[in-house]
């Protein structure tokens, strides 16, 4: 076996032990946002797609990078601002107490 | 000097995608992760285009801008509601994009490729295919495109099977002899039919677990890719991706006690053919007004919210928070309770009810909670049916039984908003609706609701 598929091999073993590990401590309450962020992650494809779409080997190769390009960056840009809209939602309870204090002392300031 | 940059970039950036998830297990650092993971993406953008093989940008350029503007817009505005579907809809664009880099490397190299290159590429676009068509048939069946009932037939296990095995078997021949660029087509055609097949079948209540899986697919599908292009980043990215998709399934099929080849092969669907219209016989349940279940909601103690997937449909979220609110104003203890499979995807409801406004410490998982539903005044469940239902812990017969539920029927009192008396899911029906003290309030969620709180601002001074 070539050193290379040897090595990616042991990459792959590794890294999946520590993606179950770091992702078991995730609580439900943040499944949606991991999914959304690991899509994001997952679109790491585009790595491989700008060089297809960059490297001028013939059209064929062009034209399908540049799709894989726009599907990938789509899921990169995409996956952050979902994950962003949807963590900016999830407040801690003393966030909550402390801009509805602002909240209030805004109202008395204007009154 | 370049390649080095190369390098480093990109070793960064696979330590950064560990911290970002890391930093997704606890709330107080998930913004900070995913700032991680943004960074480590960048990196990772960056020391690509400086690579010596890209030589031109004009298609890159356009590839990106049309990318990141369609991202923008299908992100930026899309209601918390809509979350499955649009989610499903990401897995189908990053597989696409892994099944298209598969085929271009395919073409470009098929006379030179070592036998573990092709099993790679064959892998990533079997794949990366397959999970595109299944996101884009899940996609429309959670978006009400198509029906969401399952599409079943007779002998369908043994197509769905034989078009897999096909696929392979193709795979398996491309891996002997790379060459024959006639076979390539076939394999991406099955994979793509294969994908169709695959979720068709598949019903709503069981689309939190097929998405989960759907994830762990496109990220092995990058994995893959990895090695087709010798890139760690990718297979460590991507192996990432596999295994949170697989935790996430592994997690709904524990909650709904069914295996994986039970979600994938069989199941709920037939059950619901086989329950036969009219031979339900005609049984009493006990049907409140809001003002009738406002004099018990007023002199509660201790209330626990049950919401289902009827609570995102009728989008009753923010009402449901606001009568939550008015409670509490009453002096009441309000939790939420959340079971695991809730709605349409994993964390639906988390979601739903962190954009009303519901802090986190008011939510709570089935396991944390179960035991307090004998405690509670009211257990009010908004739009949840199969996992309320009692059966599962005591009808041997049930197609449910065994299934881990909330503990609802034991409160004191229940209350259910429900649109009608129709069936779950899993096409059985609820002996929780039976009880004595039971009260059903019929209507579209966010309108029962809203009465509930004009009945109830009337009575809790302000």
């Amino acid at each position: 076996m070539p050193d290379y598929i040897e090595t990616g091999l042991y990459v792959l073993v590794l890294a999946t032990f520590l993606g179950f590990e770091v992702i078991r401590r995730v609580p439900p309450l943040f499944h949606t946002p991991l999914m959304s962020l690991t899509n994001a992650i997952a679109a790491i494809s585009l790595v491989g797609s700008l060089v297809l779409a960059g490297s001028g080997r013939g059209t064929l190769t062009t034209v399908l990078g540049s799709i894989a390009v726009a599907a990938s960056t789509l899921n990169v840009v995409g996956g952050f601002i979902l994950t962003d809209r949807m963590l900016r939602m999830f407040r801690s309870p003393a966030a909550k107490a402390a801009k509805a204090a602002k909240a209030a002392r805004t109202t008395a300031e204007t009154r | 000097m370049r390649d080095a940059f190369v390098a480093v970039a990109y070793l960064v950036a696979s330590a950064l995608f560990v911290f970002g998830l890391k930093g997704i297990s606890q709330p107080k650092t998930a913004r900070r992760g995913l700032r991680c993971a943004e960074v480590g993406m960048l990196l990772a953008v960056v020391g690509t285009l400086v690579k010596h093989e890209i030589v031109e940008f004009q298609w890159i350029a356009t590839a990106m801008v049309i990318g990141a503007a369609a991202g923008t817009a299908m992100s930026w505005t899309i209601p918390m509601t809509a979350m499955p579907q649009r989610i499903a809809l990401s897995h189908a664009f990053g597989a696409l994009a892994a099944g298209l880099v598969g085929t271009a490397e395919y073409y470009d190299r098929h006379e030179a490729l070592s036998r573990f290159t092709m099993g790679a590429i064959g892998l990533e676009c079997l794949l990366g295919f397959l999970t595109f068509t299944g996101s884009l048939i899940a996609f429309a069946k959670l978006a009400e495109v198509l029906p969401g009932r399952p599409w079943i037939y007779r002998g369908q296990n043994y197509v769905n099977l034989g078009v897999l095995a096909a696929a392979v078997a193709a795979g398996v021949w491309l891996v002997v002899d790379p060459g024959r660029t006639a076979i390539f087509p076939v394999l991406v055609g099955l994979a793509l039919l294969f994908g169709v097949f695959l979720v068709v079948r598949i019903g709503g209540a069981d689309m939190p677990t097929v998405i989960s899986l759907l994830n762990s697919y496109a990220g092995l599908s990058a994995a893959a890719m990895g090695f087709v292009l010798d890139n760690k980043l990718l297979i460590i990215a991507g192996a990432l991706d596999g295994s949170s998709g697989l935790i996430l399934s592994v997690i709904m099929c524990r909650a709904m006690n069914r295996s994986f080849t039970n979600v994938l092969f069989g199941g709920f669907g037939a059950v619901e053919q086989a329950a036969e219209p009219g031979a339900v016989e005609e049984r009493p349940v006990r049907s409140a007004t809001a003002e009738e279940a406002v004099m018990l909601l007023e002199t509660a103690g201790d209330v626990i919210i049950v919401p289902g997937y009827g609570l995102a449909v009728a989008q009753a979220q923010h009402k449901i928070r606001e009568l939550a609110d008015i409670l509490e104003r009453n002096g009441c203890q309000v939790r939420f309770a959340i079971h695991p499979v809730a709605g349409r995807m994993p964390g639906h409801m988390n979601v739903l009810l962190a954009e009303a406004d519901v802090s986190y410490d008011r939510i709570f998982d089935m396991d944390q909670i179960n035991s307090d539903f004998a405690r509670c005044d009211v257990a009010l469940v908004v739009g949840a049916n199969d996992v309320t239902n009692p059966a599962a812990k005591t009808r041997q017969d049930s197609p449910i039984y065994g299934m881990p539920i909330l503990d609802v029927s034991s409160a004191r009192t229940v209350m259910v908003i429900k649109r009608s008396m129709s069936s779950g899911f899993a096409g059985v029906e609820n002996e929780l609706y039976f009880q004595d003290k039971t009260l059903m309030l019929f209507g579209d969620a966010k309108h029962v609701a809203d009465s509930l709180i004009r009945e109830l601002e009337s009575v809790v001074p302000v």
